[in-house]
């Protein structure tokens, strides 16, 4: 089994195995390259409308591929098909919301619901016919590999990577477009045309994935990775670069799983894989992570604890609550009867001192001032220049 | 078609669209109107772990374990969404997409792991739902629908719907006022002393009772098709609420009753001996009705708005 497992997952498991293995590589790195610039533009919803619209446009490919006299099974046939129904779906989203008085959310919601509802009608007639290949339709649903061949793979690697290509060009102008509407149109640029192409290539991406993480898991792939991403950086080109990593690893992971494992759903075990991978980046990044920011926050606390310990004490009072109490104990500024020690009388002067410059600070500069927290123990010195901190001692001398 | 065919197989399928269009429908007003109409979608993905960790639980696919599940699923999903998008400082839409497709992934592997799949839950059922196979044995003509023995037989799902729709009614009829400020002015509502964030939470929990049971019949497409359409199709004929509301009933009760017989008997209409799906064709019709309502409504149907502005056009001096 262990060896069994290194073989694929290091595509030493036969040429089948390591072409599909691939194909899914490249599928969530595009999804992951990709889905940065419809999280940044905060519509990461809008796939959940593409990929449902899909199902229609499968079931008319199918039909379309049967009555020319084939299986109506060509993938690719059943990709145009797909995309077709997709774009149309986004240009529904896209009236709905701009041309009546319904917000984003129900326009997607109706375009799901509608295109997918009409895809179950077109599959419920599918059934009835005669015709071959017809139970393969299902596996758009959830998705899988195994059916996959390697022409399949091949044809799903090869416009992934067109695919991420197209994205890294138009990167720039995805990022204006995401970051700052404004700036984009005061460019030149046409921000309805560039929000166009991004959709163009969301719905590529999905069109792409649906054979194999299924309709409805296939926005996972869009969303997940750069949410992740998000976490580790506040920069573009960095967040693109994770979240096709993210994107990657998940489909590795995933592929190897079902591989190694023929009945599990593979759209499923890749989507878990990237849901580890959120998790992660949600608990241990550093700085936005869970873990680093209740840190930064406790750390916050006890500074302004123990501030508030030693101002109380430099007028001559005892600290003001038990963790500032406990806190100078702890700090050596009290001895164990509560007196102030040699120790705390120095630091009480210095906090009583810094407080006295802070106050003259914001009496001559009160809006610069405002972005100071008085209690988060920050020494003026570390804060502003020397010359203002000289200004500011004459003041309150 | 018999009398007897149609009062044991139409008439449940038709009582039951029609109820689960309704209780969701209702809802849907308040979801579109706080712009969360994207949660009846969520909330129909998580059901599906939900109702397989209750089957689990319970070991038998009675109602009450599978709605307590989805339920339980529903609220812990709620509570991740609202933790992400606070701790990642993230969309609410993105912090959606990340929780229900992974807590759906989950759920599809727990069915393939677990052995659940082979006794009537499988995730294509849970979207298409079974609408054709809900029958109401004992029905042979219309008269036996006074007896009291019909109602001993009426399926199942028929009767928690039925229940479920009533209590959503009710709910509705007695938090009015407050769910209408809390959902047009929050901040009103929270200076008028009302629990803002108890009525959100509540919602989504009624929101979870109604996409569960109507779930089970209907399947989640249509669950969700039924929390948007018709609230989208009032909201574009009214700006009175209670008016949306009842509107919204309206295109509810017209859309079950329409898709069901133009799933049913409309392909025989061109010869063709087979039903297609009703569920799908439910929410067809709604989305008809919706796009009649878009491109008609009087006031903000988009052809009043171009004649509207075309004829301001004319009347301006040239």
């Amino acid at each position: 089994m262990t060896s069994e497992a290194f073989a694929v997952l290091t595509f030493g498991a036969g040429y089948n195995t390591s072409v599909v293995l691939a194909g899914v590589i490249a599928l969530g790195i595009g999804g992951g390259v990709i889905g940065v610039f419809s999280f940044l533009r905060k519509r990461a919803l809008i796939s959940d409308a593409i990929s449902h619209a899909t199902l229609p446009g499968i079931a008319l490919a199918f039909l379309a591929g049967v009555a020319l006299g084939g299986t109506g099974r060509n993938l690719a046939l059943l990709m145009a098909g797909a995309a077709l129904t997709g774009a149309i779906g986004i240009l529904a989203v896209q009236w709905i919301r701009d041309r009546t008085r319904l917000a984003e959310d129900a326009a997607i919601g109706t375009v799901l619901s509608v295109f997918f509802g009409f895809g179950i009608v077109l599959l419920s007639h599918i059934q009835t016919l005669q015709a071959a290949g017809q139970a393969g339709l299902n596996s758009f649903l959830l998705g899988s590999t195994a059916a996959l061949t390697a022409g399949e793979a091949q044809l799903i690697a090869g416009a992934s990577v067109a695919a991420i290509a197209i994205a890294l060009i138009f990167m720039k102008e995805f990022g204006a477009v995401a970051f700052d509407e404004g700036f984009a149109a005061a460019q030149g640029w046409r921000v309805a045309r560039i929000d166009l192409i991004m959709l163009a290539l969301l719905l590529a991406i999905v069109a792409i994935g649906l054979k194999t993480v299924g309709l409805i898991l296939i926005i996972a792939l869009v969303i997940i990775p750069p949410a992740a991403a998000r976490f580790w950086t506040d920069r573009l080109g960095r967040m693109v670069a994770l979240s096709g990593a993210f994107g990657g690893l998940s489909g590795w992971i995933g592929g190897s799983i079902s591989a190694l494992f023929p009945d599990m759903p593979a759209g499923a075990v890749i989507v878990l894989a990237a849901a580890a991978i959120f998790t992660a980046s949600l608990l241990f990044a550093p700085r936005r992570g869970v873990i680093a920011w209740s840190l930064h926050r406790l750390r916050l606390r006890l500074r302004a604890a123990e501030t508030r310990a030693l101002l109380a004490m430099a007028d001559g009072y005892q600290a003001p609550d038990a963790l500032a109490r406990r806190l100078a104990g702890w700090r050596g500024y009290t001895d164990a009867h509560g007196q102030m020690t040699v120790r705390g009388a120095a630091a009480a002067a210095g906090a009583a001192h810094q407080q006295r410059l802070w106050r003259a600070y914001r009496q001559r500069h009160p809006d610069a001032a405002l972005s100071f927290n008085p209690l988060s123990g920050r020494r003026i010195e570390d804060a502003l220049s020397a010359d203002i901190v000289a200004a500011l001692e004459r003041d309150s001398a | 078609m018999t009398a007897a065919d149609f009062l044991s197989i139409d008439l449940p399928a038709i009582l039951v669209a029609v109820l689960a269009a309704t209780s969701c429908g209702l809802l849907g007003n308040f979801l579109v109107l706080r712009r969360q109409a994207l949660i009846g979608d969520a909330i129909s993905h998580v059901a599906l772990p939900g109702i397989v960790v209750g089957f689990l639980v319970a070991g038998t696919i009675a109602t009450l374990p599978l709605m307590l599940g989805a339920m339980a699923a529903a609220v812990i999903a709620a509570g991740l969404i609202e933790i992400i998008r606070r701790v990642g400082c993230m969309e609410a839409g993105a912090a959606m997409g990340v929780v229900f497709t992974a807590m759906f992934a989950g759920g599809i592997v727990l069915l393939e792991q677990t052995g659940a799949s082979n006794v009537h839950i499988d995730a294509e059922h849970a979207l298409y739902g079974n609408l054709e196979s809900t029958l109401w044995l004992g029905l042979t003509a219309w008269s036996d629908l006074l007896t009291a023995d019909a109602y001993a037989a009426m399926p199942r799902q028929l009767v928690t719907l039925i229940g479920v729709t009533a209590a959503i009614a009710v709910l509705i009829a007695a938090f009015f006022k407050e769910l209408k400020v809390s959902t047009f002015d929050p901040g009103l509502a929270a200076s008028l002393g009302l629990p803002v964030r108890t009525i959100s939470t509540a919602l989504i929990v009624i929101v979870a009772v109604a996409a569960v049971a109507a779930f089970e019949a209907v399947g989640s497409i249509l669950v969700i098709a039924m929390f948007i359409c018709p609230a989208a199709t009032a909201r574009m004929l009214t700006d009175n609420l209670a008016r949306q509301l009842w509107l919204s009933v309206a295109v509810a009760a017209i859309a079950g009753i329409g898709g069901y017989f133009l799933a049913a008997f409309g392909p025989q209409l061109w010869g063709n001996p087979n039903a297609l799906s009703a569920a799908g064709m439910i929410a067809v019709v709604a989305g008809i009705l919706q796009v009649a309502a878009m491109l008609g409504a009087p006031r903000y149907g988009v052809l009043a708005r171009t004649v509207r502005n075309r004829r301001r056009k004319l009347d301006l001096p040239a």
